[in-house]
């Protein structure tokens, strides 16, 4: 990985480094060649290991006073937040934690694809990061039923059938993954031990994650590959350090005024009404978060065939590297694709919005054409473009721009310099 | 730089339309000035011992608030009766105890420790008592209900003659702020019902005033602190991000780059 080999300076140093190179790792993270033009929407990967371990931290402690029984889980949330010293702050911090993670992990994404950086030879650190975005969703899922409020109760309910959908085997499959014939005690009993447990699995592939980045290094804006290390690159220590610092402080300001402010907003009023299988919620809903693929779900009237568009529309993201077939990574340089891109996130929030509306008239109309498109996006779109658009010269290294007097291509926005 | 600031502002019109969104309000609730939101936002301490009082005169008959102790009046942030006077109010109450060494159940005056005393055995008896509807607990009503304390506030004084056409079944009433309108609760406040002991007028406004803004209490008993710790919170992530901006504006001047 590093291309110098080091040597601790110490003879301690030396002698436990030639048993176990904790050093080499700690003096390669500190040394590793970042391009330096890389712009603050690469800041969401440090921001994203922040949430984590807020998320694992917090987690832990709530662990502690938490009891997963249907009898007691809404009083002990209750007991938390009244008798448990800071329990509301703990608390807090981990419900909209969660909503900040996700924040986090989609500008992540639509980072990533706007400026290509899951093509060769970054397939695997995209790939890794969709198991970690699929497990992120199921943690996700699986900690809102554990205050077993309205919510969280009908919420497990309408996910967990979904598996009834599969053929023949989709009623057992239910029942097993309910320990019963209906969400009820082992059901949760369950959940809260796969709470508990993805996290650190999530942990691992992190780790996977950063060492599959480091092999190639970082893609940036221009998306053009650069030497290693060279004028175009910082040492990540402190440069990026830094940096990612700042963005991060900027993101915990935001962070704490939802926590201190508006703790419940991203949260569902029914959620503080304990669960009740008698009674149903009107507006069965999941955390804001999920809305699009919710919306992906309801959009197809068969339920089966529902299920299945809803992963595809997941699952066809671990493709994009093959489905993509330009070959220029950043579309800075792609101004047909950089118009795609915009009506792609468009339509993700349009599916977002009509996931919280009753599925029914204009909002069904509408949720079906979204549907329609996000596929047409990934499957036609992306790969005619490739073929088709005529892509602007890319500069030969990352300084060029720069010091060619010309705006850091990265950073400017004025399509109309762009386009010439 | 210029790049940073669209993120930032990206983020805050995710939470602002996140806000605007999650928080619409389909209908229009009756307004009054809140002491507790905003930054600073705190309890009027004066509403909430008489928010307790219209609690235990008027409310406490049907609904229970199972997650409060009589403790909790005395605490800090709350309605800070003395102990003394949070001694006098739970002793005045009759809490259910034992086994005692005979294996009896038997009946003692309330202790700071106990929890606010259920006005019925089980859900069944509250149903029974009440034309099948059960009156729900109010320890976090404010929080489970969309419209929070504005709904709770306008419910109470949205009581109405229902309009022509619409008729209603034996002890079904007609709110105008209720989900569907119909309500099973009678309308409990009427000018004068309570007496306040600090000289306030009892009108039906401010009994509903007083007693949501108990109910926010009991929904949200740290929100003073929360309040408090969050202004700090953020007045110090300010302040390091601007030194940390500068230590960054200082470490990237060695690079001919612009961060």
């Amino acid at each position: 990985m590093s291309d110098h080999e080091y040597t601790p300076k110490s003879k301690f140093g030396k002698w436990f480094n030639d048993r176990l190179p904790l050093l080499t790792l700690a003096n390669h993270l500190t040394d590793y060649p970042t391009p330096k033009n890389l712009n603050y929407w690469w800041t969401f990967g440090g921001i994203l290991t922040f949430c984590l371990i807020t998320q694992i931290v917090t987690g832990l402690v709530l662990a502690m006073h938490y009891i997963a029984h249907a009898d007691m889980a809404f009083d002990s949330v209750e007991h938390i937040m009244r008798d448990v010293n800071y329990g509301w702050l703990i608390r807090y911090i981990h419900a909209n934690g969660a909503s900040m993670f996700f924040l986090a992990v989609y500008i992540h994404i639509f980072r990533s694809l706007f400026y290509g950086s899951y093509k060769a030879p970054r397939e695997i650190i995209w790939i890794i990061g969709i198991i970690i975005y699929l497990l992120m969703m199921a943690a996700a899922f699986l900690g809102y039923v554990l205050p077993w409020g309205q919510m969280s109760f009908w919420g497990a309910t309408v996910i967990t059938n979904l598996f009834s959908a599969i053929p023949l085997v989709g009623e057992g499959i239910v029942t097993w993954l309910w320990g019963g014939y209906s969400v009820d005690n082992p059901t949760l009993t369950r959940f809260f031990t796969l709470h508990y447990l993805i996290p650190f699995l999530i942990l691992g592939l992190v780790v996977l994650h950063i060492w599959a980045l480091h092999v190639p290094g970082n893609n940036n804006p221009v998306g053009i590959d650069i030497k290693k290390p060279s004028k175009d690159t910082v040492p990540f220590h402190p440069y990026i350090v830094i940096k990612d610092g700042f963005a991060l402080l900027m993101f915990m300001i935001v962070f704490a005024f939802f926590v201190f402010y508006t703790p419940n907003i991203l949260g569902h009023a029914d959620n503080y009404i304990e669960a009740n299988p008698l009674v149903t919620p009107a507006h069965i809903v999941p955390e804001w978060y999920l809305l699009p693929f919710y919306a992906i779900l309801r959009s197809v009237p068969d339920k089966l065939l529902g299920v299945v568009a809803m992963l595809s529309a997941i699952l066809i993201l671990a493709a994009l590297p093959w489905l993509d077939t330009s070959k220029i990574r950043s579309a800075v340089f792609r101004p047909l694709y950089r118009q795609f891109y915009w009506i792609l996130v468009a339509d993700v929030l349009i599916l977002g919005y009509v996931g919280a509306m009753p599925a029914e008239g204009l909002y069904l109309l509408v949720a079906r054409v979204a549907t329609a498109y996000y596929f047409l996006h990934f499957l036609v779109i992306l790969p005619v473009l490739g073929w088709k658009e005529k892509t602007l010269p890319i500069p030969l290294s990352i300084t060029e721009p720069i010091l060619g007097g010309s705006p850091n291509l990265a950073t400017a926005k004025n399509k109309e310099s762009l386009n010439k | 730089m210029k790049n940073f600031f669209k993120i930032f502002s990206f983020i805050i019109l995710f939470s602002g339309l996140s806000l605007s969104t999650l928080a619409a309000e389909k209908v229009e609730y009756l307004k009054t000035d809140w002491s507790f939101k905003g930054l600073f936002g705190k309890f009027d301490r004066a509403a909430l011992q008489r928010g307790y009082q219209v609690y235990t005169e008027v409310c406490s008959s049907c609904h229970s608030m199972k997650y409060l102790s009589y403790r909790n009046l005395a605490e800090k942030g709350g309605p800070e009766f003395s102990i003394e006077q949070a001694k006098a109010i739970a002793a005045s109450f009759e809490v259910k105890d034992g086994p005692n060494s005979d294996g009896d159940m038997f009946t003692r005056p309330g202790r700071l420790s106990d929890k606010f005393v259920m006005p019925y055995d089980n859900v069944q008896a509250a149903q029974a008592a009440n034309g099948g509807a059960y009156p729900p607990d109010m320890s976090v009503l404010v929080k489970a209900r969309g419209g929070g304390v504005d709904y709770i506030y306008s419910l109470l004084q949205g009581y109405e003659d229902p309009p022509a056409g619409v008729t209603l079944d034996d002890g079904v009433y007609y709110n105008k702020y209720m989900y569907g309108n119909k309500i099973k609760m009678a309308n409990q406040l009427s000018d004068g019902l309570v007496e306040y002991s600090d000289g306030t007028i009892a009108s039906v406004e401010q009994m509903s005033k007083d007693v949501t803004t108990f109910l926010m209490w009991s929904a949200e008993p740290h929100l003073e602190s929360r309040h408090q710790m969050g202004f700090k919170a953020i007045v110090y992530l300010i302040i390091l991000t601007i030194l940390v901006y500068f230590s960054m504006k200082r470490i990237w001047s060695r690079i001919e780059t612009e961060v």
